[in-house]
């Protein structure tokens, strides 16, 4: 069992506040992902949990006991950093070790210890070598291992993938995954890249400006995004957004005007909108289609980006927005090629004048399933 | 390109000049050190001559060589030794730990430098004086320390700041005690950095002459003392001056010149990364 819970945290530098007060639940064995964008606060909040940081105001609980002035190293944490920080000094064997030197475990028990580790991460071969004979895979599964050996309750780890290249990232994130799934240990993941955020996490917690957005699982914040912020920063590219006016509003739906003459019913619930305000429609890329037969806007074609399994085209529509559209990696669209968009209502997210969310009438049914996963049917790593 | 080559060798040329007018009287000096008393003071000097060792025979016979040796040793060492012990914690604390004060504790710390020695020569004399520490290696090291302590806190602070914080954070989420992260990563990890600081601490000290001339007399008389003794006021022997300096800074300059590479590691510190 290890949770953490976090209660009203604040962190205060001298004249800046940055972390707002923050209220996070994370459940024992969860993969809980912070993204933002950059200077949120996302690692300071990681640090405070650590303990490398004060927490100026609020409660941190680890297990149900609070845990703000208790040391990093009696908090039953390891963490991961960006730049691995592993002692230049030492070998990988002595690296991995070194927490348990530290606690006075004798040095053929800490070394089985750090082989034992080493074999899990494949780094056997390696145990002898300084860190700065290692590739920056290598270095990161050093890190890893680490924090390993310590046995932590939960593992912390800071962007431990930014610093190294595209093909070796997916590697690394897939054996994230794995190890997570073999471990069954609590893991607090920060990082601003979201395709890491949505596959590793059972929960994502959206930060900005030193507050929480949203917190929820993968495809809640990718279906059920509850502000504007949210919407345009989970997904890639981006989710459209377009300036629209209330026409018409019912039970069943609330109705907007586009640009141009055409309208959409977007099935939301009745909300505090009404005919004749401003609003934002919001559709992702993926959820647009051209269709010449229906179309609901037409636009003419800027740029053309072809990643070969799909495309994605840059049409500006009347009113000057530029909408992305995805459409297969066949499609013949032109640059200033006339584009058909169809905008389908059931895929739409209206927001407020406030940038809030409003709600739809039906659940998305994937949603209705929820995040958490069936821990009992896993292996279970067994540490000793 | 020619021109790049033509001023690369204005700069070589140039530096050799430096280099060999900043040597030359090391140079004539340690010839001086191998003539007569007469010739010695010729004009003009004399650049071809026959050495004699009959200086350095008389230095021996008047003053006890290794006795001032021996006293420059254990100065210089020990002050080392006490300046490094206390400024490894100060600069740990400001390095790791800073205050809003810290950049102007530092500062002042360099300003104290900056105070002619002599200013201060009464007092320091009289504090001496009265804690019975003139003339006692003691109150030279003491002295030493403090003189050598603000460059010495300074050099090993701007060392310790090229030590990646993350790596002390790691060993404090591994559970490292304060003084286990100085033992196991900082002090490892900056020790190339100590040593020129320690080379530099020696160096000075060895060299330092005002506060050794005026706070010691014979029992703790370093090197620096044993060559003042040869201008004595019968008159100003040249030969022999030039033997007792050049048996002076014999053992500093074969130090200096076994670890100069540590040696301009530390004096360029943070310039060179
Ligand atoms: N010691 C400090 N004093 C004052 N402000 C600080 C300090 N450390 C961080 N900050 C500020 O706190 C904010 C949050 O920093 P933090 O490192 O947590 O951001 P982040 O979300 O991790 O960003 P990134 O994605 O770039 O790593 C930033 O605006 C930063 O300037
Ligand atoms: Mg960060």
């Amino acid at each position: 069992m290890s949770t953490v819970t976090l209660r009203n945290i604040h962190k205060q530098y001298t004249d800046v506040e940055i972390i707002k007060g923050i209220d996070l639940d994370i459940n024992d064995r969860e993969f809980v992902v912070f993204v933002g964008p950059s200077g949120c606060g996302k690692s300071t909040l990681l640090r405070m949990i650590a303990g490398l940081e004060d927490i100026s105001s609020g409660d941190l609980l680890i297990d149900g006991e609070r845990v703000n002035d208790v040391p990093p190293d009696k908090r039953g944490l390891a963490m991961v950093f960006q730049t691995y920080a592993l002692y230049p000094h030492m070998t990988v064997a002595e690296n991995m070790a070194f927490s348990l030197r530290l606690a006075g475990v004798p040095k053929q028990q800490r070394l089985e210890r750090a082989r034992d580790v080493a074999r899990i991460l494949q780094l056997e071969p390696l145990l002898n070598r300084k860190p700065k004979e290692l590739s920056g895979g290598q270095r990161q599964r050093v890190a890893i291992g680490r924090a390993l050996v310590r046995n932590p309750k939960v593992f912390l780890f800071d962007e431990p993938l930014s610093n190294l290249d595209a093909a070796l990232r997916v590697q690394m994130r897939l054996e994230l995954a794995s190890l997570h799934d073999s471990l069954q240990t609590t893991m607090i993941y920060v990082t601003h890249d979201q395709v890491e955020a949505m596959t590793l996490a059972d929960k994502i917690v959206v930060l900005q400006g030193g507050v929480v957005e949203q917190v929820g699982s993968p495809l809640e914040l990718y279906h059920q995004p509850r502000n504007l912020f949210v919407a345009g920063f989970i997904g890639s590219p981006k989710m459209n957004f377009l300036t629209v006016t209330v026409s018409a509003v019912n039970d069943s739906g609330t109705t907007v005007q586009l640009p141009g003459d055409a309208s959409v019913t977007i099935p939301v619930k009745p909300s505090s909108l009404s005919v004749g305000d401003r609003a934002t429609l919001g559709i992702r890329p993926e959820h647009l289609r051209l269709d010449p037969n229906q179309p609901t806007l037409t636009g003419e074609v800027l740029v053309v980006e072809r990643l070969g399994g799909e495309t994605f085209l840059y049409v500006r529509i009347a009113g000057g927005d530029t909408l992305i559209v995805q459409t297969d990696g066949d499609n013949p669209s032109r640059t200033h090629d006339r584009a058909f968009v169809h905008i389908n209502g059931d895929f739409c997210h209206l927001f407020d004048q406030n940038g809030e969310s409003i709600a739809k009438t039906r659940r998305h049914h994937l949603m209705n399933e929820t995040h958490e996963q069936p821990y009992q049917n896993r292996v279970s790593y067994q540490a000793e | 390109m020619a021109r790049k080559n033509s001023r690369q060798w204005l700069w070589a040329v140039l530096g050799w000049l430096v280099a060999i007018l900043l040597f030359f009287p090391i140079f004539w000096m340690f010839l001086t050190s191998f003539k007569t008393e007469v010739a010695a003071v010729a004009t003009p000097p004399q650049l071809f001559f026959r050495p004699t060792l009959e200086n350095y025979v008389a230095i021996q016979d008047r003053a006890n060589y290794f006795n001032y040796a021996l006293n420059s040793i254990a100065v210089s060492l020990g002050s080392t030794f006490l300046a490094l012990l206390l400024a490894i914690p100060a600069a740990y604390a400001m390095a790791f730990f800073p205050t809003k004060r810290t950049k102007g504790t530092l500062m002042w710390m360099l300003s104290t430098k900056m105070l002619p020695s002599v200013g201060v020569l009464v007092p320091v004399y009289i504090l001496c004086r009265e804690a019975g520490l003139l003339d006692s290696r003691i109150g030279l090291i003491i002295i030493y320390t403090l003189i050598n302590l603000p460059i010495v806190v300074w050099m090993i602070y701007s060392f310790f700041k090229e030590v990646p914080k993350e790596i002390l954070e790691a060993d404090r989420m591994d559970g490292a005690s304060t003084q286990q992260e100085l033992r196991h990563v900082l002090l490892p990890l900056a020790l190339p950095g100590i040593a020129s600081t320690a080379l530099l601490s020696i160096i000075l000290a060895w060299n330092e002459a005002f506060w050794s001339l005026n706070l010691t007399t014979f029992d703790a008389a370093p090197l620096t003392a044993f060559i003042a003794s040869f201008s004595s006021p019968q008159g100003l022997f040249w030969a022999k001056l030039s033997a007792a300096s050049t048996l002076a800074i014999a053992p500093i300059l074969i130090f200096g010149w076994l670890s100069q590479r540590q040696l301009v590691r530390g004096l360029t510190f943070g310039a060179v990364k």
